[in-house]
């Protein structure tokens, strides 16, 4: 009875949009597709929409091979990045359009559209053009149309990326509520994005994907303590996590002449070369520290993004204040080395601070 | 500043608008002339330059054994011809275009901007050079000198433009605005009339106002693929010009003949001056 994909690949040109994707979707569960832009998270959904039929590979839902069933009958629901609602219709008739097509009663058209209408907050909208509502109001209407429907497949391609900074915090938020309340246990919803705030928000079942593969899946805490590659760590982490080429020698780590204590979690590793991990948010500014010239300083909302330099390495630093910094101005870091993480020469983890779970 | 701008360009909309209601003016005017009025002073006010008449405008629907140039026939033959080309043509076109602009067409070396291509090139050609091969193609499928003949003609003109206009327009159409509307449970076709159609009524306009105005101005096939049977209306104007020039009758059958575009023109401008062309669609 699950959404279940296997091998799905997708190359319409030389490149893969998909490549031997597999999955298993569970009804009443939440899904988060992680990938940077063209990874292939829009293609995943259309193709289960149904708007791209895949080279190879199987697509069943309910037991019904999916593939063979055409777009208008899957009942499914999406919303995309751009606003995109029926610019001839008003919010209301934007709403019942796909409940029409589906000859469903007046009564129960009525009852389903004021309680979508509700959820996503535009009661009082019904009679109003898609032109004269802002961006996020846009992005309300087609979340409605898809809730009123009670498709049995929502999904969400990065819904949140053009709305500016404010809207996208709040209606983060609403969706929060909305996925948590509003959906039946028989709804499967999928939601794509780049932005790994707003997965380990959502707080569902992530899959990493780059380049049309799966890197990675598993619950949204298991991405975030351990990231089994160190791509997965890049796209997962926003600024993106530092990686750092170093050497492992008994008790202490080297890397840019810097040397620092080994923390007890990498106490089993060898004594070789490694990638070593940190986030940005355990680099702290300590006079104790290491010198780093400054390349450039951010200000973003209440945090300091700080691009530093020594010799080869590059690390980004978010100070959890709002500082002035000049450019080229030397500072002193500290890393927190309870917080490491180590890849081995093929980018796999080794050692992370929650403990490996794998590899 | 303000006020030197405000008058220069009041200045400029007078003069403007007095260069392009002139002449309807003169030919208002001239169309109630005789040979008298026209030919002896300058004349312009009636009753007061001189006296009205209506010979020119009876010239028009008298018969020809009477003197007359009978236009009511040919005016009809036109209309017809024209609606029927322009109407043809706006459907077969706008499915045409739909199809350029969504689907991926592969037939050996040619793809979709060939076709469009193809269908552009028919108009990138001189007419003189249509003429022969359409004469021939009419003849061989009797159909000279017919008004089906000349529908066929004119939609192998119009279409061109109608499948120009509208592959533009579609092109601009967010492609998930279909895809939408399949997901929500309309087939490919109710996803066209449904959806998409109602969204591109600016383009339809556009494109039907130029199918009727290249087709309605057509004199050049009008004039080689008639001869007895049936004639169009710019055909027969032209033959209105004998030896003496009659001003009166030619004034006033160039009114009639511009009041259908002219009523085209008021029935879209509030299409057109809202800025509902490009508006409608993001």
């Amino acid at each position: 009875m699950n959404l279940i994909g296997e091998n799905i690949t997708y190359k319409p040109d030389d490149q893969f949009h998909l490549n031997d994707v597999s999955f298993n979707f569970k009804k009443g569960n939440l899904y988060t597709i992680l990938g940077r832009t063209l990874s292939g998270k829009t293609t995943f959904l259309k193709t289960i929409a149904g708007l791209l039929n895949p080279d190879s590979g199987n697509l069943s839902f309910e037991d019904n091979d999916f593939i063979k069933i055409p777009v208008w009958e899957r009942n499914v629901a999406m919303v995309y990045q751009q606003f995109i609602n029926y610019p001839h219709l008003n919010v209301y008739e934007n709403i019942i359009f796909p409940l029409k097509q589906r000859k469903i009663s007046e009564d129960q058209i009525k009852k389903d559209v004021e309680e979508a209408l509700k959820t996503v907050g535009l009661v009082g909208f019904e009679n109003r053009k898609i032109q004269e509502l802002s961006g996020g109001q846009q992005q309300r209407v087609a979340l409605a149309r898809s809730l009123a429907k009670k498709a049995k497949i929502l999904l969400l391609d990065e819904p949140l990326v053009n709305l500016d900074y404010k809207l996208r915090e709040q209606l983060r938020e609403e969706f929060k509520r909305i996925f948590t309340q509003g959906l039946s246990e028989d709804t499967i919803l999928i939601y794509s994005t780049t932005d790994p705030q707003e997965v380990m928000e959502l707080n569902g079942e992530v899959i990493v994907l780059d380049e049309g593969k799966v890197l990675q899946r598993g619950p949204a805490k298991e991405i975030f303590e351990n990231p089994r590659t160190l791509k997965v760590a890049e796209i997962s982490n926003d600024p993106p996590m530092n990686i750092l080429k170093g050497e492992k020698n008994s008790e202490k780590l080297s890397f840019e002449n810097i040397i620092i204590k080994s923390p007890s979690h990498f106490k089993n590793l060898s004594d070789q070369s490694y990638n070593f991990g940190i986030r940005a948010s355990e680099i702290k500014l300590d006079n104790q520290g290491e010198e780093f010239e400054i390349e450039l300083a951010e200000i973003s909302g209440s945090e300091t993004l700080l691009h530093l330099k020594k010799g080869e390495s590059k690390v980004i630093a978010l100070i959890e204040e709002v500082m002035n910094f000049k450019i080229h101005e030397k500072v002193k870091i500290k890393f927190n080395e309870n917080k490491l993480y180590a890849f081995d020469q093929n980018e796999e983890l080794v050692s992370s601070p929650y403990g490996v779970s794998h590899g | 500043m303000e006020k030197l701008y405000k008058f220069l360009k009041y200045t400029f909309i007078i003069l403007w608008t007095v260069f392009i209601v002139a002449p309807f003016l003169w030919a208002i005017s001239t169309s109630f002339k005789d040979f008298q009025s026209v030919n002896s002073k300058v004349t312009y006010i009636p009753w007061l330059d001189f006296e009205p008449t209506l010979e020119g405008w009876r010239v028009l629907v008298k018969s020809p054994a009477r003197g007359g140039v009978d236009i009511v026939e040919p005016y009809f033959n036109s209309l017809f011809v024209t609606c029927t080309a322009s109407l043809i043509s706006i459907v077969l076109g706008t499915l045409a275009a739909y199809a350029l602009s969504r689907f991926t067409f592969k037939a050996g070396f040619v793809r979709n901007n060939d076709i469009t291509f193809f269908f552009i090139s028919q108009r990138i050609m001189p007419p003189i050079v249509l003429s022969i091969p359409f004469f021939i193609f009419l003849s061989t499928i009797g159909l000279l000198d017919s008004l089906i003949g000349l529908v066929v003609v004119y939609i192998v003109l119009l279409m061109p433009i109608a499948v120009w206009i509208m592959v533009d327009f579609f092109n601009r159409v967010p492609k998930e605005l279909d895809e939408t509307a399949l997901i929500d449970g309309c087939n490919p076709y109710q996803a066209f009339y449904k959806v998409v159609l109602p969204n591109s009524i600016p383009g339809l306009i556009v494109a039907g106002m130029f199918c009727i105005i290249f087709g309605w101005i057509d004199f050049f096939f009008a004039f080689i693929l008639t001869f007895t049977e049936v004639q169009l209306l710019p055909v027969k104007v032209v033959a209105l010009n004998s030896s003496i020039t009659p001003w009166w009758s030619l004034s006033a059958s160039a009114l009639i003949s511009v009041a259908p575009l002219i009523i085209v023109a008021f029935i879209v401008e509030r299409y057109l001056s809202k800025g509902n062309l490009s508006g409608a669609l993001k």
